[in-house]
């Protein structure tokens, strides 16, 4: 018997199968991508070990049904070899497996769901690191309570440990998303929601804000840097020091003047130069008779990879003094409103000033 | 004087100047008559599709390429709302109420709407308030929050937030907020006057279980439009009141809570999302057995399973608020519901599948649409039951991820059941056809164009992308995918205009119809293409679910061989 055809089915079935090849071939494109599937930590494993589960079941039932479709439209095409078509009007048995076997199916997955759903949701024993991260309009601040420091744009926390965040913010909603190691979490104000994770292996992880926060929300990047403990324990020793000082008449003293000078302490804080200690942000942004600090606290600027938001890396050593033609923090500071438009870093510096504070700001290891 | 005669009115009319709902455009403006206001419900919505359309080529191209340059983030922003506000409360929903208007009276046996003149008034307010939505742009500030509008980022300065932060210290959130309030007044004045005319004005014989599923689907949207609306008018208000009257139902600091915004907003917005599949889901019931030449495979579980998903779209809102925070118990309860709802979706799509099966399929404009619509239609389910997977969904909401899902919901289930129902009435409306040669090409330019569009956006989900976000670094991995996908975007327009082209040439030289051009079974194809004002000279007698069928074949008619 020849086959029926159906004009449309063959180039239906080459362009769906086409289609779904070729998006999984180019999903290697993404080898720098935070993919969810590539997991660096328990959460984030849970969340995309669901994942796989679901993608098999899902992928069973479309194809029997795309292909029940594309058989009906086959095999029922209106030919004169089509078989007598009966005026049938339903079959209650049919109706009632169809009915059931889908429930089935769908509570078994709910299975899954309850069950990563309290797997993610309870934080475990051990070790643990709490962090409180503060969504700014557009950036990420992160405290350690446990050491009083401050930090911005990059989150450094210690391999294989616990690490607990505190979410908080003080202006509208944002969403804490690290897809190699954990899933979102929204950040609202006036809400105390919590969350953990772990990452089992050290290596710099992208974090995203994922909820709409206004004009910049594309650029509201930081980054998860997970260090051996020991590296970890001397990063937290030194965040904990006051800014160093510049030695006197050095290009970055003369930057530490124009920090003082042109107005970025109005938003910025130094601890040494014009703060006393790296306080908690939460309480000082929940107070609106408090100053709560527009803009990072810069106290190690110069050890952070991230600036403006995770929009540019710290590339310090293309910042040599008077040759600042690659110096991501230069041009920064020369056009925060071309490179961000809308964001709250307003400066009026000329290039000699930019060449001062590109040499103090990167000297506060 | 003079006895008048019939005849006199003829002649009076000579001599007598016209009034304003005499001459061809004052009738139109004026009139009441169910079939002339569903056309104009239809024609406006094509334009706001055409316009929501455009938003959504100018998101695609400036996210073609990384760190695109075609809009700035404040425009990028305008555009990705006002695309979603205008193609959800400006385009399927008043469409869709527009099959409704045109058909469902005529599908029942009845002369008009219960109400003529709220239907009037329903569109006229529709169409003011989708200008006044629109003129945000001649003002320069349209809304630019998301279609969502969340609070805070929707309030003014003041009480938005602590400190130095950025809100809608403009008429932007304004805009949305009445907008939607007049489109909200709109819709709910035709729920009421599409369940009063379901229930009441049904011929002689059509119980309500011989009722055609279209009607049946637009009953249960009636209902979802006139217990959802309140509540998303309640949340307008208060956000009005928080923006100019200096309440603070949403603002922290003065003892507001800005999740009271989503819990208002989703208790609205996800019956909202069945307010807009749900008369698909009638078109599509009624054209697979026309082409099929079976009647619909369990009629009375396609029925009820709608009734039980409007029931249920009322359990689930808070599936879209998965990430805020709420107690694991609470999460489990609404992945329960949110499965439970899934279970009469699929029982639709079964059905559907029966009714085509052992069928004579003839595959015309109205029927490939139709099929198509299945076949898209089950990815955006299954990958809508993935999203109910609440661990995954801490992953991929607010990601591309969600982005393609509604988009298969949206584009492959509600714009292919539209234009299913477009190819199939359009001969009853004009009395001419739309042509099929054209129809295909548009059909496949749709087909691949979305499946290009949306596709990848699974992926790019997975790989991390945000959503809303206007631009994105060169180095992520997501290039490629982002271009796929607006290389189907335009596809896409480019099969509007196909279909537009199609609509013009077609109304001008299109094949004649006739009456009953599809040989169908309901009863608005027992009437002359277009039909009269009154619908039908004596009103027809109901036997079974297909009377029509049962006129034309006597012999073998539905009420001889079945009870029901």
């Amino acid at each position: 018997m020849r086959m029926p055809v159906f004009r449309g089915a063959k180039r239906w079935t080459t362009i769906v199968t086409g289609v779904l090849l070729s998006s999984l071939l180019l999903a290697a494109c993404g080898e720098n991508s935070p993919s969810i599937l590539d997991t660096a930590g328990p959460v984030a494993a849970s969340e995309s070990g669901v994942f796989y589960a679901i993608l098999i079941i899902a992928t069973i039932i479309f194809v029997l049904v795309e292909g029940a479709l594309i058989f009906a439209i086959f095999r029922y095409r209106d030919r004169p070899s089509v078989p007598t078509h009966r005026q049938i009007h339903g079959d209650l048995r049919i109706e009632a497996v169809w009915t059931v076997v889908p429930a089935l199916v769908l509570f078994v997955v709910l299975g899954f769901t309850i069950r990563g759903l309290f797997e993610v949701a309870n934080q475990p024993a051990g070790k643990t690191v709490t962090v409180r991260a503060v969504g700014h309009q557009w950036w990420w601040e992160f405290y350690y309570p446990e050491y009083n420091i401050t930090t911005a744009d990059s989150l450094v926390v210690p391999v294989g440990t616990i690490v607990h965040v505190d979410l908080y913010s003080n202006n509208v909603i944002h969403s804490f998303w690290v897809p190699n190691l954990t899933g979102k979490t929204d950040v609202i104000p006036g809400h105390d929601n919590q969350k953990w994770f772990k990452a089992d292996k050290t290596g710099t992880y992208e974090g995203l804000c994922a909820e709409f926060c206004g004009l910049q929300h594309a650029n509201m990047k930081f980054n998860v840097v997970v260090d051996t403990p020991d590296k970890y324990q001397t990063w937290v020793t030194t965040q904990q020091q006051v800014a160093l000082s510049p030695a006197g008449g050095s290009l970055a003293a003369q930057g530490a003047d124009v920090f003082k000078s042109a107005g970025c302490t109005a938003c910025h804080g130094i601890v040494g130069v014009n703060l006393k200690s790296e306080d908690d942000p939460a309480v000082a942004c929940d107070n609106p008779a408090k100053a709560c600090l527009v803009g990072p606290n810069l106290t190690h600027f110069g050890s952070r990879t991230l600036i403006a938001g995770g929009v540019l890396k710290n590339n310090a050593d293309q910042c040599q003094p008077g040759d600042l033609k690659n110096c991501n923090l230069a041009k920064w500071l020369a056009d925060p409103q071309g490179i961000k438009p809308g964001n709250d870093m307003v400066v009026n510096v000329t290039p000699d000033q930019i060449n001062k504070l590109v040499a103090y700001l990167e000297s506060l290891k | 004087m003079a006895i008048r005669t019939i005849g006199d009115s003829a002649t009076t009319t000579m001599v007598r100047r016209r009034t304003l709902s005499e001459t061809y455009l004052g009738q139109w403006l004026t009139t009441t008559d169910h079939k002339q206001i569903g056309i104009m419900y239809i024609v406006t919505a094509f334009f706001f599709f055409m316009v929501g359309g455009m938003e959504a080529l100018l998101i695609r191209a400036q996210l073609a390429r990384p760190d695109g340059h075609v809009l700035d983030p404040q425009a990028y922003n305008e555009i990705f709302t006002m695309h979603g506000t205008t193609m959800i409360f400006l385009f399927v929903m008043p469409v869709l109420v527009g099959f409704g208007n045109y058909i469902v009276p005529l599908m029942i046996g009845a002369r008009d709407m219960a109400f003529p003149r709220l239907n009037a008034f329903g569109y006229w307010v529709l169409l003011f308030g989708g200008i006044f939505l629109q003129a945000s742009f001649i003002v320069g500030q349209p809304p630019d929050g998301g279609w969502f509008q969340y609070a805070p980022l929707s309030e003014t300065g003041v009480g938005c937030g602590l400190h130095a932060v950025q809100c809608t210290t403009g008429l932007n959130a304004d805009f949305w907020a009445l907008g939607t309030l007049m489109l909200g007044v709109s819709s709910i004045g035709g729920g009421l006057n599409f369940i009063v005319t379901i229930l009441k004005l049904r011929a002689p014989g059509m119980s309500i279980n011989r009722m055609p599923l279209f009607s049946w689907m637009t009953l249960v949207t009636s209902f979802l439009l006139i217990f959802a609306l309140p509540s998303l008018t309640a949340a307008s208000v208060l956000l009005i009141l928080d923006r100019h009257v200096g309440t603070h139902f949403y603002q922290y600091s003065f003892g507001g809570d800005p999740l009271l915004w989503q819990h208002l907003f989703w208790s609205f917005g996800h019956p909202e999302v069945y307010i807009l599949i749900l008369p698909a889901f009638g078109i599509i019931s009624e054209v697979l057995p026309v082409f099929a030449r079976k009647p619909i495979f369990g009629y009375t579980f396609i029925a009820w399973s709608g009734v039980a998903i409007g029931f249920l779209s009322f359990t689930v809102w808070a599936h879209h608020m998965f990430a805020v925070g709420l107690p694991p118990i609470a999460q489990a309860f609404f992945a329960t519901s949110t499965t439970l709802i899934a279970i009469p979706t699929a029982v639709k799509i079964f059905n559907w599948l029966a009714t085509i099966f052992l069928g004579k399929i003839s595959l015309k404009a109205p029927m490939i649409f139709a099929l198509g619509f299945i076949g898209m239609f089950l990815i955006g389910g299954l990958n809508g039951a993935a999203l109910a997977v609440v661990p995954f969904d801490y992953q991929v909401t607010d990601s591309y991820f969600v982005v393609s899902h509604i988009h298969y919901v949206l584009f492959g289930g509600s714009v292919f059941g539209i234009f299913a129902g477009i190819f199939y009435w359009f001969p009853k409306m004009t009395g001419k056809f739309l042509n099929e040669r054209w129809a295909q090409v548009q059909f496949w330019l749709m087909l691949i164009g979305m499946n290009l569009a949306f596709f990848p956006m699974h992926l790019l989900g997975l790989l991390g992308m945000p959503r809303r976000i206007y631009t994105f670094p060169d180095n992520m991995g997501w290039n490629e995918m982002n271009l796929l996908s607006t290389i189907g975007a335009f596809m896409i327009g480019l099969a509007v205009m196909v279909f537009l082209f199609n609509v013009i040439a077609s109304l001008k030289n299109g094949q004649l119809a006739g009456s009953d051009p599809w040989d169908a079974f309901t009863l608005e194809w027992d009437t002359p293409s277009p039909p009269k004002k009154y619908n039908f000279l004596t009103l027809p007698i109901v036997r079974s679910r297909r009377p029509l069928y049962d006129k034309k074949y006597p012999e073998i008619a539905d009420w001889k061989t079945v009870t029901h």
